[in-house]
């Protein structure tokens, strides 16, 4: 019987599980020593939660771009960061100038409807630019090159920013309207916050409605299945891939103003790195998964924000929260070697490549 | 003037000249069968006509108008409608959704609802599943809906290619039964198939493939008596 066990473990399985179940002890220790030495007051937890979920919620809008481009195209849109980037400029450009004629602080309303429209539009923009000029001359070739042309792609739209709109980073204005708490439930929230989570639940409801009720909807999952038998359905396989760019580069938009609601500056590398960490969440959901790519984006954004106190504090490590990043891609990393489909993913064999 | 007129066409894999020479024509009305072994170029045939191919020479027309140089869907919106191979279900939609794509160009509410109650009526199987996803149905199940999903485009021409493939012989008698039932009701279907005998027992007309040529042609009670046939794909001696 210990022979047919040690056959079916090789050496690597067992270090692997490991260092899985080391890292494991760490979580639970760490949280146990923060918990117990009563450092941080409920009110802390409290509000690295909200903000967790906020950060989450934008993460899993830009996750789902590239979760839904994954599912039609088998491919990872690496530039997806930077259509969430040229939206966020957008944003900024239009706020500014609504700033500087008053009528960010008189209009909220209005201001942020021609915020998120201006950002919309443009982040809509370059992700079709994107699909008919770097993704559509390459749809028969090998998997690798459309790849590396997203990378090239990623690479042409920061620095191109970055040439037209320097390399500064720029401060976000912030309306008079959206300053300060509100309480809901008998708890004191950053309005800002709370304008965030709102707005990417409504988002997403929105997009649920449009993927399961709408013929277009159910047309992107029969494309995303078998694209020759949705051919011969006699859906336009081509107008359904642009579809599927317009939707994502739609809530990429509307996730740069969110995004930057909350950390109040843009930069041309702004979409790099949440660019990165919501395909982390795209792959944590289970990447072409839908629901999973929101759950990825929720759960990375509350980890990101809640584990350097709670698990790296316990364990003495100083200055925990400069960690948050590096633990976002351990998180990648252990998904990848621990459950390569994701939460909510199938195995990707079973799928038609 | 014939529904479906193949002229001398010519198609490409790649350097693979897989058909080399076709020309069939289908009847208003008719079942035609195309016959042959694996790799003759059947459902090649069968794709040239929807557009997933294109053919390098020769003409396809549509009741006089060419379509040969179509892209698949506007072949649809023309009435062309295939069950493809292998069935090719959407397997993570409902049988109802799945139905729906096959309508997918129409606008004719009326006449989609329509349609769907003749499907229904056709396989009442499908009504009682119509909320199940379609991945989980049997495999003769699936076959259904790939031929019901093909009838919500409300052809003009029906495409079937190997509807027996993989199905307990119960059900390949069924879904025979129900071929010629959806040609009784006016609708013209072109077959490809494996099953020889099945096949030339309910066709009007037959052609035999080989190696991306028309060897043989006549009615399907012609090619049935035929010595040759009967040797090479009835396993009669």
């Amino acid at each position: 019987m210990l022979q047919n066990l040690r056959r079916r473990l090789s050496a690597t399985t067992v270090v692997m599980w490991i260092i899985g179940l080391l890292l494991l002890a760490m979580v639970f220790w760490g949280s146990f020593q923060t918990l117990v030495s009563g450092k941080y007051s409920g009110r802390v937890w409290l509000d690295l939660i909200v903000f967790g979920i906020a950060q989450g919620s934008v993460y899993a809008l830009i996750a789902l771009g590239y979760t839904m481009v994954y599912g039609i195209l088998r491919m990872i849109n690496f530039a997806h960061g930077e259509v969430f980037m040229s939206g966020a400029y957008m944003g900024y450009f239009v706020a500014t100038a609504l700033e500087n004629r008053g009528t960010l602080d008189s209009n909220l309303l209005l201001s942020l409807v021609l915020i998120v429209l201006g950002a919309v539009v443009t982040s809509v923009t370059i992700a079709v630019l994107l699909e008919r000029i770097a993704y559509r001359p390459l749809r028969r070739a090998p998997r690798l090159v459309p790849l590396i042309t997203a990378i090239g792609a990623s690479f042409f739209l920061q620095y191109t920013f970055r040439g037209f709109f320097g390399s500064g980073v720029k401060g976000y204005p912030e309306a008079e309207g959206l300053k300060g708490t509100i309480t809901l439930f008998g708890l004191q929230l950053l309005k800002t916050q709370v304008l965030v989570i709102v707005a990417a639940i409504i988002l997403l409801i929105a997009l649920y409605t449009f993927v399961q009720r709408t013929k277009t909807g159910k047309a992107m999952r029969a494309v995303s299945e078998d694209k020759d038998a949705a051919a011969l359905m006699g859906i336009n396989v081509d107008r359904i891939i642009v579809t599927t760019f317009i939707v994502g580069g739609s809530l990429a938009g509307a996730a740069g103003v969110l995004y930057s609601m909350l950390f109040r500056q843009v930069y041309f590398l702004t979409g790099f790195i949440p660019g990165l960490k919501a395909f982390t969440a795209a792959v944590l959901g289970g990447i072409g998964n839908i629901a999973g790519a929101t759950m990825g984006g929720l759960f990375l954004g509350v980890a990101e924000s809640l584990f350097p106190n709670l698990v790296l504090d316990g364990l003495g490590i100083p200055a925990p929260y400069q960690l948050k990043d590096a633990l976002a891609f351990l998180l990648l990393v252990l998904v990848l070697i621990f459950r390569p489909t994701g939460i909510l993913g199938e195995r990707l064999a079973t799928k038609k490549a | 003037m014939a529904l479906l007129q193949v002229d001398d066409i010519h198609t490409y894999y790649g350097a693979i000249h897989a058909l080399k020479g076709i020309s069939i024509h289908v009847d208003k009305g008719e079942i035609v069968t195309l016959i042959g072994a694996n790799g003759a170029g059947k459902s090649t045939t069968l794709n040239t006509i929807c557009g997933v191919v294109h053919p390098r020479h020769g003409t396809i027309t549509l009741e006089g108008e060419e379509i040969h140089r179509l892209p698949a869907h506007e072949i649809v919106m023309r009435g062309v409608a295939q069950a493809p191979e292998g069935r090719r279900v959407f397997g993570r939609l409902t049988v109802a959704e799945n139905l729906e794509m096959g309508a997918f160009t129409r606008k004719d509410k009326e006449g989609i609802k329509r349609d769907l109650e003749r499907v229904y009526a056709l396989f009442p199987r499908l009504k009682e599943r119509q909320k199940q996803l379609a991945g989980t149905l049997s495999g003769g199940e699936q076959q259904m809906l790939a031929i019901g999903r093909a009838l919500m485009a409300n052809p003009r021409l029906l495409l079937l290619d190997e509807p027996s493939m993989g199905l307990a012989p119960i059900l390949v008698d069924l879904i025979f039964d129900t071929i010629k039932e959806i040609n009784a009701q006016g609708t013209t279907v072109l077959l490809v198939e494996q099953n020889a005998l099945m096949a030339l027992s309910i066709a009007h007309r037959a052609y035999v493939l080989e190696t991306g040529n028309i060897v043989l042609s006549g009615t399907g009670k012609e090619l049935l008596n035929n010595p040759e046939v009967m040797k090479a794909y009835l396993g009669v001696e």
